[in-house]
């Protein structure tokens, strides 16, 4: 569903989505990294459980918070991508940790 | 115009809890509302329904609130069975956490007082040191020393509350009429006439129920209500995963998750704007209990006005000139919808406030001013 436009920089940066690798080009979001790796979802809401993916990618929604380097609900499409970077999946509210 | 048996000024906690319980009485009832004009105390609320702080010094206060809680399960079974609206009510008892040995010997003083005031009646409290607190609360921060504990106390959702009460109160056959502002009213015993935005309505009950409205409704209908507004200010956390198994007076995690922390007392007039240095302080303090707690964003806060009668206690009265018109004030709209509903309603429809609610009246402010 999502592609890279045909005149996309090179994918040159390798980032974890979920434990997998992706190649995205630098600059990139890592709600863009997300999109790329083709999750059904990258996260389930709390109240509800119900899946949602990046949708505004302009930091509106909200609906594209993941875990990014071990720190939860940060929005996906306002963090750029780095070496190495791992985003992963949420399941239901963050836990508060004591 | 339209003639009813019963009506209402006033469509927050206070006027729907009221308004709900009449029509159960069996009363016509007409819930008149202000509009999104209005300053809206109910969509501020905390969402505590607390005991264990109210009434030092004035233990019908005490024994009213606690009343109150005591009804609270009843009302939110009742609203879930007519409307299937969740409060989320809790009353796991709670807790009052103290940051310093001083704060704590204050707090033990104010719970052995409020014990030897409450009489026959009695006030289940208990100090608990940090060791004992350790168990019952996750990651306490090192300044607190330890807590103030009744098992009365609780919380629940207080737009969740307005909305089943709107929602029990409409279904009943109650008449709701929004953006009905009282623009004017007479008053003689037993007949009463408002007119409103929305049309003029008669009755031979009213009951006023305005919030801080009610200060210049109140000598239309011979009654006085001297009430002024308070600022207090909430922060509110993203959801997490239930952590807080009970509410403190000032944090509390709602049942779907977000922390709320509070609160401010402002003596800033009608003013409701909010301003960093206190919700500074409110975090502060806040993460001085639960360190945790700075690790989570914070993603909404807002302010509203308590309606604050000069000593903070509520005010019920019944004109002495113009019987059958009724006033309710508190700040507590989410504490006292039990009672409201429950308890104080039927008194209007039966046309007498109880004796226990002798002590609310506002003459008591009458020795103040002829001293």
């Amino acid at each position: 569903m999502f592609r890279p436009r045909p005149d996309a920089r090179p994918a040159t940066i390798e980032v974890l989505v979920d434990g997998t690798p992706v190649l995205v080009p630098a600059g990139a979001s890592a709600a863009a990294a997300v999109l790329l790796a083709g999750l059904p979802a990258i996260r389930e809401t709390p109240v509800s459980g119900s899946p949602r993916l990046p949708l505004c990618m302009m930091g509106v929604c909200f609906d594209c918070l993941a875990e990014i380097d071990g720190v939860a609900n940060r929005q996906a499409c306002m963090v750029p991508v780095a070496p190495g970077m791992r985003i992963a999946r949420q399941h239901g509210a963050r836990a508060a940790r004591p | 115009m339209t003639a009813r048996d019963a009506i209402v000024v006033g469509g927050g906690l206070v006027g729907a809890a009221i308004a709900h319980g009449l029509r159960g009485q069996g009363l016509d009832t007409v819930l008149l509302d202000e509009g999104d004009v209005a300053f809206r105390a109910s969509r501020g609320n905390f969402g505590l329904v607390w005991v264990q702080s109210k009434g030092f010094g004035a233990p019908w206060y005490q024994q009213w609130t606690r009343g109150s809680a005591g009804e609270w399960p009843a009302l939110a079974a009742d609203l879930a069975a007519r409307t299937g609206i969740d409060t989320a009510l809790q009353q796991p008892g709670g807790v009052h956490l103290c940051l310093s040995e001083a704060e704590f010997d204050d707090r033990a003083a104010r719970m052995a007082r409020m014990q030897a005031e409450a009489g026959n009646h009695g006030f289940d409290h208990r100090m608990i040191r940090r060791g004992e607190l350790d168990d019952m609360l996750p990651g306490l921060g090192p300044s607190v020393v330890g807590a103030s504990f009744t098992p009365y106390d609780g919380h629940a959702s207080p737009l969740a509350l307005l909305q089943a009460l709107h929602r029990a109160f409409t279904e009943a056959g109650g008449a709701y009429i929004p953006n009905a502002k009282v623009t004017g009213g007479s008053a003689a015993p037993h007949d009463f006439r408002v007119e409103t935005a929305a049309g003029a309505f008669t009755a031979p009950r009213i009951v006023l129920a305005a919030g801080l409205g009610n200060a210049d409704l109140a000598p239309v209908f011979g009654l006085n209500t001297p009430v002024r507004p308070q600022r207090g200010q909430i922060l509110v956390t993203e959801r997490a995963g239930t952590i807080l198994p009970m509410p403190t007076t000032t944090i509390r995690q709602t049942g779907e998750g977000t922390i709320m922390l509070g609160d401010s007392m402002e003596e800033a007039g009608f003013d409701t704007r909010q301003a960093p240095p206190v919700m500074a302080q409110i975090a502060q303090r806040a993460a001085l209990c639960f360190p945790w707690i700075a690790e989570l964003n914070i993603v909404r806060a807002w302010s509203a006005l308590r309606v604050m009668a000069p000593d903070g206690l509520p005010i019920y009265d019944q004109s002495d000139r113009f019987p059958g018109a009724f006033t309710a004030n508190c700040h507590s709209g989410v504490t006292l919808a039990g009672a409201h509903a429950r308890l104080l309603a039927p008194m209007i429809a039966a046309g007498a406030l109880d004796p226990v609610l002798a002590p609310f009246t506002a003459k008591r402010f009458d020795v103040q001013t002829a001293a």
